[in-house]
């Protein structure tokens, strides 16, 4: 009930944001909602099931160029965003299949490969896709502020059901057998735990939101571009959040976000040129100081009765 | 007596090694049965067999009228085939209760994750760990975590439980205490395989004996006719071992 109710808070105060009227504020909310998506998605297979997935960027980049051609064939614009969650979806489905009986940096490994086999793919088919040129996509005969509002809007309502499904999963019996996998695939397999079935699901779910995600990052530019879509850093990125928030938490990875955003401002104004290597920095301080996040942090400051007896 | 699991000249290979060699074995319902054999003579490899960790090569295994020789881990743990490892294995950072709950929830007796919270503390108070429920299961002591085992296996409803030496590494009063749990849960008519290296724990508790060795089952019945087995004493101890207690008894 509680959880319910901070969610419930924290989406009238982020959606009573654009009252302020400060445009460079709406687009930071923007990115933070999506970042938020990405964090989100991740932490189901990542933090819950324990899989190391850099397959986000593929996801993100599928869902971008999904919408992006469908709304080129003249797809409207709701259409077309829920196409790319489900083609999304659908990949991840397929792909789980494929890798994700693999394990520890073998996962890692030939899940940061996907997103380099679809820019490839990409590239093979101009005519379709626009290769590496990229892709425009139809402008929206709407007001420059409305356009802000229309895609701020739609990042924070999908940041919202993402997070909003997290906590559905994290108390079901999905979560439960996600954590049991997380921390003895075997023994929960010889529990009675579909552990293929449930890595599965979990991987779906890092997809669809992403996807999606992707698709109204699309609109929102305007512009779709191989090597910007599958960024390598849309599949860290996640990662850092959630290691930055806390692991396998429900709020942690919307926290990591934050930070993360305004993190890359001030980093990225005062030290262009170096700021993947900032980011480097922050990921190794992190596992070495606060392994468990920021939000470990917090509760081990709080007095913790479970233990007190 | 009617048999529960029925194994038809099941065979495991490695590589070159028959870990596991044309075993013909049947367990009937309710039965105690120990599984004993020296070092490396493959009962865990056997338990593995059966429940589809590592399947047959060859060979046939049968769970009352059910083929499970091919079947998943998960699909032949839901039939109520439960076991518990030689190494444990909890949910180290899961707490106890948790540990057990996931017992009760993935084999399908439990509807929600409460539901199999509320059963998990049944399972703790017959084993006896009620007062470390909220614990993280990693910090519990050997002796604990083997009852810990026992406890998430019960919470399965198994029909046939395995016990793989869930006895190692005890002294002499935690084996007391284990057995004490045992023998209530036979009482429950839950038929159990004893895998054991301790000869005395093995024969307080056995009903029937079969014994492995290089894979090979080389003797199985009654417990006083198995340990006069030549074969049985030539394992254990050495032909030479043999030849002379033979000579002694004639």
């Amino acid at each position: 009930m509680r959880t319910w109710l901070a969610l419930l808070v924290a989406a009238i105060v982020l959606a009573s944001l654009p009252l302020a009227g400060n445009n460079y504020l709406l687009r930071l909310a923007t990115t933070v909602c999506m970042y938020a998506v990405l964090a989100q998605s991740w932490n189901f297979i990542g933090g819950l099931a324990g899989y190391p997935s850099f397959a986000t960027a593929a996801f993100f980049g599928l869902g971008a160029y999904t919408s992006a051609i469908l709304q080129n064939h003249g797809a409207p614009l709701p259409l077309a965003w829920g196409s790319a969650g489900l083609a999304a979806l659908i990949f991840a489905a397929l792909l789980g299949g494929a890798i994700l009986h693999l394990r520890g940096h073998y996962f890692a490994i030939a899940s940061l490969i996907v997103a380099e086999m679809l820019r490839e793919a990409i590239n093979a088919a101009p005519d379709f896709t626009g290769g590496g040129k990229g892709l425009n996509l139809p402008v929206l005969s709407i007001s420059v502020t409305a356009q802000a509002q229309l895609f701020f809007y739609a990042m924070l309502t999908l940041a919202l059901l993402c997070t909003g499904c997290a906590v559905v999963v994290h108390r079901s019996k999905l979560g439960f057998g996600l954590r049991c996998i997380q921390q003895n695939e075997d023994a929960a397999n010889i529990l009675g735990v579909n552990t293929y079935a449930y890595k599965t699901a979990a991987f779906v779910l890092s997809a669809v939101f992403v996807g999606a995600a992707g698709a109204i990052y699309a609109s929102w530019v305007n512009y779709v571009e191989p090597s910007d879509v599958f960024d390598v850093l849309l599949a860290i990125k996640p990662l850092v959040m959630v290691l930055l928030g806390g692991l396998g938490t429900i709020f942690g990875p919307a926290l990591g976000a934050v930070i993360l955003l305004v993190f890359e401002e001030v980093v990225w104004r005062n030290f262009l040129t170096i700021h993947a290597a900032a980011l480097g920095v922050i990921i190794v301080m992190l596992v070495l100081f606060l392994p468990n996040g920021i939000l470990a942090l917090l509760r081990d400051r709080l007095p913790r009765n479970e233990f007190a007896k | 007596m009617t048999a529960l699991l029925t194994l038809e000249g099941v065979s495991r290979r490695f590589g070159g090694l028959n870990a596991v060699n044309d075993v013909s074995l049947t367990v009937g319902k309710g039965e105690i049965l120990g599984l004993i054999g020296p070092n490396g003579a493959g009962k865990t490899t056997l338990i593995n067999l059966v429940t589809g960790v590592h399947p047959a090569t060859s060979g046939r295994v049968r769970f009352e009228d059910q083929d499970i020789t091919r079947m998943r881990p998960y699909q032949i743990a839901r039939l109520g085939l439960a076991r518990t490892f030689q190494m444990v294995q909890p949910f180290a950072r899961m707490s106890v209760v948790e540990n057990v709950a996931a017992g009760a929830l993935f084999c399908g007796h439990a509807a929600t994750v409460r539901e199999a919270l509320l059963i998990a503390r049944d399972h703790l108070a017959f084993t006896g760990l009620a007062d470390m429920a909220e614990r993280p299961a990693a910090s519990l002591t050997l002796a604990r975590r083997k009852r810990l085992e026992l406890a998430k296996s019960l919470a399965m409803r198994p029909r046939l439980l395995m016990l793989d030496e869930v006895n190692a590494g005890l002294n002499p009063t935690e084996i007391e205490e284990a057995l004490r749990i045992i023998r209530r849960i036979a009482d429950q008519g839950i038929t159990i395989i004893v895998v054991e290296h301790l000869m005395k724990v093995v024969l307080s508790i056995s009903q029937r004996l079969a014994v492995l060795h290089h894979g090979q089952l080389i003797a199985q019945g009654a417990p006083q006719d198995v340990i006069a087995d030549r074969r049985v004493i030539e394992a254990y101890l050495g032909t030479k071992y043999a030849a002379a207690s033979s000579r002694g008894a004639h």
